[in-house]
């Protein structure tokens, strides 16, 4: 089961706080869309509007086609998947997970059924019988997955799900929902405030900033080719140099660049700077480097902008020599202007 | 220091029990008087008071009070404490302070304001009167303890049974209730023990059929009699019997 979701102009004010402004979304039938952004950036207040738990101040929520901007939680097509798992501790995982069927009036035995295989499809089968408080947190995540898919949502919202388990969980946990929502199909949409999980699972990722999109795109979109300042530095770090044009050349502190861009801010990820590139950014100087495993992370000084610091992450095995003198390369670059617009 | 410690808490229990520690040795009484000296010991005042009819109809009496009494107490505390948790209202503030607010008025007040009340719309003083006036003295305590109760975890869970598809009662019933079950009974034991020895409100609201209370009241008035010590350390045995079930069952599973 699967539908589309379509957001048109919502707009949410608690109070005198201003928490969605103008938000229009549209998300295909059986997509995976991450709700990036930093915390108070509303991403969590419109997954609440989704799931029904918090009406609108203004703009409409239509999934599959109906609109349901004014229907309860109990009656849409979605369920929630809590960040804090919101399990019955007084039920054991079956009766957990079975919970929504037996709402909807499905038989002891075919809710049991169907229970158990929801069970199995997250590997829990073995512990059915158990109470959510015999198992950890990576396990009740799964079981809380498990009863919010018992009931064939169309929709299944997850609201920071992954926020409290280690990294290892994490990593292992995101590959598992990635394989889970091919196989059901059910579009997600997932809360989080990490960019690498977002990268990591979404076909399409939200940037939200202070209640409005900045930017929405596939994952190599809002990372390579980020439309706004602040969702390039929420990717990921950034080396921003300020450019202005001149003839047919770009001029920056560096000295002049072989680029026609134009006027703003010169955004190279750290990875896109290196000893060979598609133009040069002159001569600079070693500062610093630090061993991050994958890679050195450097900082440059350049040697026509000694103001400026490039960070630079160069491959392992790339040794450089603090004080060194290397001309640097850069390539992929943005333009973005000043404003972030 | 160590033994002054232990003096201490000697005169502490002392202070605390003794009066009940002489109750029920001088139940034991073989005379007339439930004074000093003791005589030795008898169990006759008890087989005298298990015999008495009027006294055991009281005893009766009293336990259907606390039992139905408390049973509604907390379902009307349950259901405000749930409604207050789940929706901020105008005025849930004060909403709160107002269901709270008969615990802070003494129970001579309340029974005199029930017993006018009662008298306007017709409802005589009888057992029915009492228990109403056990419900609107524990009601305020059973929703403190409810309340209190309910914290974020909870919250979430109800959330989560909304957006599985229950209805409002299904999920009070479902979820709510036994999510809150160790917090429900507490409540409702305190307030059965309460009932069970509440005697101003039982007095002014009852005429014909009384509780254990009033009837051992009356029995005072004819003067004192180690059958009327007899009572009290029954009545006594009853409320430590409901504290060391609470104890055992509800108190040890929440501090687990």
């Amino acid at each position: 089961m699967t539908a589309e979701v379509q957001i048109r102009s919502v707009s949410h004010r608690f109070q005198s706080f201003t928490a969605l402004e103008g938000i229009d979304l549209e998300i295909a039938a059986g997509e995976f869309i991450v709700l990036l952004g930093p915390s108070g950036c509303g991403k969590t207040t419109l997954l609440s509007i989704i799931g029904g738990f918090l009406t609108p101040s203004e703009g409409e929520i239509v999934i599959g086609g109906r609109d349901m901007t004014r229907v309860a939680p109990k009656d849409r097509p979605t369920t929630t998947m809590f960040q804090d798992y919101a399990l019955f501790p007084h039920m054991n995982l079956r009766d957990n997970v079975a919970f929504g069927l037996r709402m909807r009036g499905v038989g002891r035995k075919a809710r049991h059924d169907r229970a158990l295989e929801m069970l199995e499809m997250v590997g829990l089968s073995a512990f059915a019988a158990r109470k959510p408080h015999a198992l950890s947190g990576g396990q009740r995540q799964r079981v809380a997955l498990a009863r919010a898919l018992a009931v064939e949502p169309d929709v299944l919202l997850l609201d920071e799900p992954l926020g409290a388990l280690d990294l290892k969980l994490r990593r292992q946990m995101q590959d598992e929902l990635k394989n889970i929502q091919r196989k059901v199909g059910t579009t997600f949409i997932h809360v989080t405030h990490d960019q690498e999980e977002a990268m990591a699972i979404a076909d399409r990722i939200v940037v939200m900033n202070r209640g409005h999109i900045e930017h929405f795109g596939t994952p190599e979109d809002v990372y390579l080719r980020p439309r706004t300042l602040f969702s390039a530095d929420f990717m990921g770090e950034m080396n921003r140099i300020p450019v202005r044009r001149d003839g047919g050349n770009s001029v920056s502190p560096l000295g002049p660049l072989p680029l026609d861009l134009g006027e703003g801010l010169l955004c190279l990820r750290p990875e896109n700077i290196g000893f060979e590139g598609s133009f040069s950014l002159g001569r600079a100087r070693l500062q610093e480097a630090a061993f991050f495993g994958t890679h050195h992370r450097c900082h440059f000084v350049p040697l026509n902008a000694p103001d400026l610091t490039l960070t630079v992450n160069l491959p392992q095995g790339a040794h450089p020599a603090p004080g060194a003198e290397v001309e640097l390369f850069g390539r992929d670059p943005v333009l973005l202007s000043e404003d972030g617009r | 220091m160590r033994t002054l410690s232990w003096v201490y808490l000697g005169a502490i229990f002392t202070f605390i029990l003794l009066p009940v520690v002489v109750l029920v040795i001088f139940s034991f009484q073989d005379g007339r008087l439930p004074v000093p000296p003791f005589k030795g010991a008898t169990l006759k005042w008890y087989a005298k008071i298990l015999a008495d009819r009027d006294l055991m109809e009281a005893l009766v009496n009293s336990l259907m009070v606390a039992v139905l009494s408390s049973l509604v107490a907390v379902t009307l505390g349950f259901l405000a404490a749930s409604g207050l948790a789940r929706t901020v209202l105008p005025g849930s503030a004060l909403m709160r302070g107002l269901l709270i607010a008969p615990m802070t008025v003494s129970y001579l007040i309340i029974g005199l304001g029930l017993l006018q009340m009662f008298n306007q719309v017709g409802i005589r003083p009888s057992l029915l009167a009492t228990g109403i006036g056990h419900v609107v003295i524990n009601l305020p305590l059973c929703f403190a303890i409810v309340y209190a109760a309910i914290g974020e975890h909870q919250k979430s869970a109800l959330q989560a049974a909304r957006d599985l598809g229950a209805r409002e009662w299904q999920v009070l019933w479902h979820i709510a209730a036994p999510m809150l079950a160790p917090s429900l009974a507490a409540a409702f034991f305190l307030s059965f023990t309460f009932s069970w020895d509440e005697f101003i409100i039982a007095f002014l609201l009852t005429r014909f059929d009384v509780t254990l209370p009033v009837e051992i009241w009356s029995m005072l008035r004819s003067g004192l009699s180690p059958a009327t010590n007899a009572v009290g350390s029954l009545v006594f045995l009853v409320s430590v019997a409901v504290v060391v079930t609470l104890e055992l069952t509800l108190f040890r599973k929440g501090s687990k």
